[in-house]
């Protein structure tokens, strides 16, 4: 009898730490989360609520991204390139340097726009309010968004007169810094370094193509091209270039990338009245084989 | 000497006290004096002692061997690359993931205080600036230490372009980035700010180039071609020091570091 009391007390004792234990893990996980539900987002005027978000991204973002936000939802497993890993804070399309945060504003721009050749689409059809939103969603799934501060944007100059030494010019800046050892000699993509390129998660990717179309996948203007090679696209191969390449360079060269894309431009058209072919020129050292 | 007792009245106490203090006087000079006497003594005794854990100059030192035959380091195609494989003509590439010198000392070996440094060491950042170097197409060195927020450089020796992508692990608190070094590019300095062990870093264009940043707290050492090493500024104290090897994982000893007589760990990794 009395031993049948002992261990019911011991019973009783263990399934109250248990409780206890439990009950405050449950407090400290609610704890984290709530603080980080009050993540905000500005972009312009717009300010978003990460605590407002829930439901659009239930409904349009979690089937992909996952309930936890580490890109692992119920359609991952399908899709080439995968779904984004929020909770790294590592995002392809940036304003801000290497290694660093991106805008609000980068990421708003990111959701409304897509991402060309992979299966994010554009939510243009949401409401600005909701995108706002779902950038501060987006954002709460990472503790770096409470410590760290985003990077500052990198200054891009006004966009000069395109004119055929510049093209030329860009030709050369896409020899002398060799972007052809993955984009290719005539930047087709098929670079000798092309075929062995890996993601951060070793998943297999490829260098673009520029003969393929002008839908680069962070933006498809001549300021957008610029952000794209000078920052990086974090997570990829494609390092900043924004050390060694000069802004007037960097303008030269987006006038040189403008004149491989199928579409017409300004660029192509210039090209083809000098008679100018990709790849290597006589004014820059043939690619390889040179030392 | 007797118990002074409170008493009522002064008048008796003045007459008292003239001789007591003098003999309380004589007692406190006598003990005042040999108290000097011991704290001359306490610091000669312990001056060497505080000398050494000012300047912090105790090490460790020891060899880092390999036990049973060193894999084979497959040798590398550069094809890709036709300056890299100029720069191997005369001396081809190979693998550094184990690299064995003579008597068995494996090279490329980390050896960091993992518990016991408190204090000022701990937190100390040194001020020399480690350089990891792109030369031939390879790292140089193959791994790199160097404590937390200590400054490093990355500097290319290379007529190439290259990629410099480490890959930390964003959730534990250094952050993953990726730069360009085309040939004459000014080097890249920059730091850690939290503990890891190890940071992969590569290059995107030249796939074979594959090292480490070792990133720890206070002294460390890097083996050298024969296996050994000398942790140097390393106060007296206990200690367990973890050596790491990027095939071979870690190992911890215990160390004890005594004023004027460096602490010895040898450290024994069976190939696989």
């Amino acid at each position: 009898m009395r031993r049948n009391i002992f261990n019911g007390s011991l019973v009783l004792t263990a399934v109250a730490v248990v409780a206890f234990c439990s009950f405050s893990w449950a407090q400290m996980t609610e704890f984290d989360e709530n603080q980080r539900l009050g993540m905000e987002s500005h972009i312009g005027k717009l300010t978003g609520h990460a605590s407002a978000a829930a439901g659009s991204y239930r409904r349009y973002c979690v089937g992909c991204h996952g309930v936890l936000g580490d890109g692992e939802g119920e359609n991952a497993q399908w899709l080439d390139p995968k779904p984004r890993n929020f909770t790294l804070g590592i995002f392809k399309c940036r304003s801000t340097t290497t290694g660093t945060l991106p805008q609000d504003s980068d990421l708003y721009d990111t959701i409304g726009r897509g991402l060309d050749s992979s299966n994010m689409p554009s939510w243009n059809p949401l409401s600005a309010q909701q995108r706002a939103d779902l950038v501060a969603y987006v954002k709460h799934f990472s503790a770096r968004w409470v410590s760290e501060k985003p990077g500052t944007p990198i200054e891009i100059p006004p966009k000069p007169e395109v004119t055929a030494d510049r093209i030329k010019a860009g030709q050369a800046v896409f020899q002398k810094v060799e972007c052809w050892k993955c984009h290719g000699e005539t930047g087709r993509g098929n670079g000798p370094s092309a075929a062995t390129l890996t993601d951060d998660q070793n998943r297999p990717i490829q260098p673009f193509n520029f003969h393929d179309n002008n839908r680069f996948k962070c933006g498809t203007s001549d300021e957008d091209l610029y952000r794209i090679f000078m920052t990086g696209l974090d997570g990829t191969p494609m390092p900043s270039w924004s050390d060694n390449i000069k802004p007037d360079e960097a303008w030269d060269l987006v006038f040189y990338l403008r004149t491989l894309q199928p579409m017409k431009s300004k660029e192509k058209e210039i090209a083809r009245q000098i008679g100018l072919k990709p790849g290597a020129t006589s004014a820059a050292p043939a690619a390889p084989a040179q030392q | 000497m007797p118990l002074q007792p409170r008493l009522p009245s002064n008048d008796v106490v003045i007459e008292r006290s003239e001789e007591e203090r003098e003999k309380k006087m004589r007692v406190r000079y006598q003990v005042a004096g040999m108290f000097s006497i011991l704290l001359l003594l306490a610091i000669g005794l312990l001056s060497p002692t505080s000398s050494v854990s000012a300047a912090a100059d105790g090490k460790i030192t020891g060899t880092v061997k390999l036990d049973g035959a060193a894999p084979h380091m497959k040798g590398i195609d550069m094809s890709k690359d036709p300056y890299c494989v100029k720069q191997h003509e005369n001396n081809p590439a190979h693998l550094e993931n184990v690299v064995v010198g003579a008597g068995g000392g494996l090279e490329n070996v980390v050896l960091y205080i993992s518990e016991g440094l408190s204090g000022p060491e701990a937190s100390q950042t040194p001020t020399q600036v480690p350089v990891f170097d792109q030369k031939n197409c390879m790292y140089t060195p193959h791994v790199l230490a160097m404590d937390v927020n200590q400054k490093f450089k990355v500097v290319t020796s290379d007529q190439t372009t290259h990629n410099i992508h480490p890959l930390p692990n964003p959730l534990a608190g250094n952050i993953p980035w990726n730069k360009s070094q085309p040939p004459g590019a000014p080097p890249i300095e920059t730091s850690w700010k939290t503990e890891e062990v190890a940071i992969p870093v590569k290059c995107n264009i030249h796939p074979w180039m594959h090292g480490y940043f070792v990133v720890v707290k206070g002294p460390y050492a890097t083996t050298d071609d024969k296996g050994s090493y000398t942790i140097e500024n390393v106060p007296p104290g206990s200690y367990t020091v973890t050596a790491w090897h990027e095939e071979y994982g870690k190992q911890t000893a215990k160390v004890t570091v005594a004023a004027g007589k460096p602490g010895a760990a040898d450290f024994t990794f069976k190939a696989k």
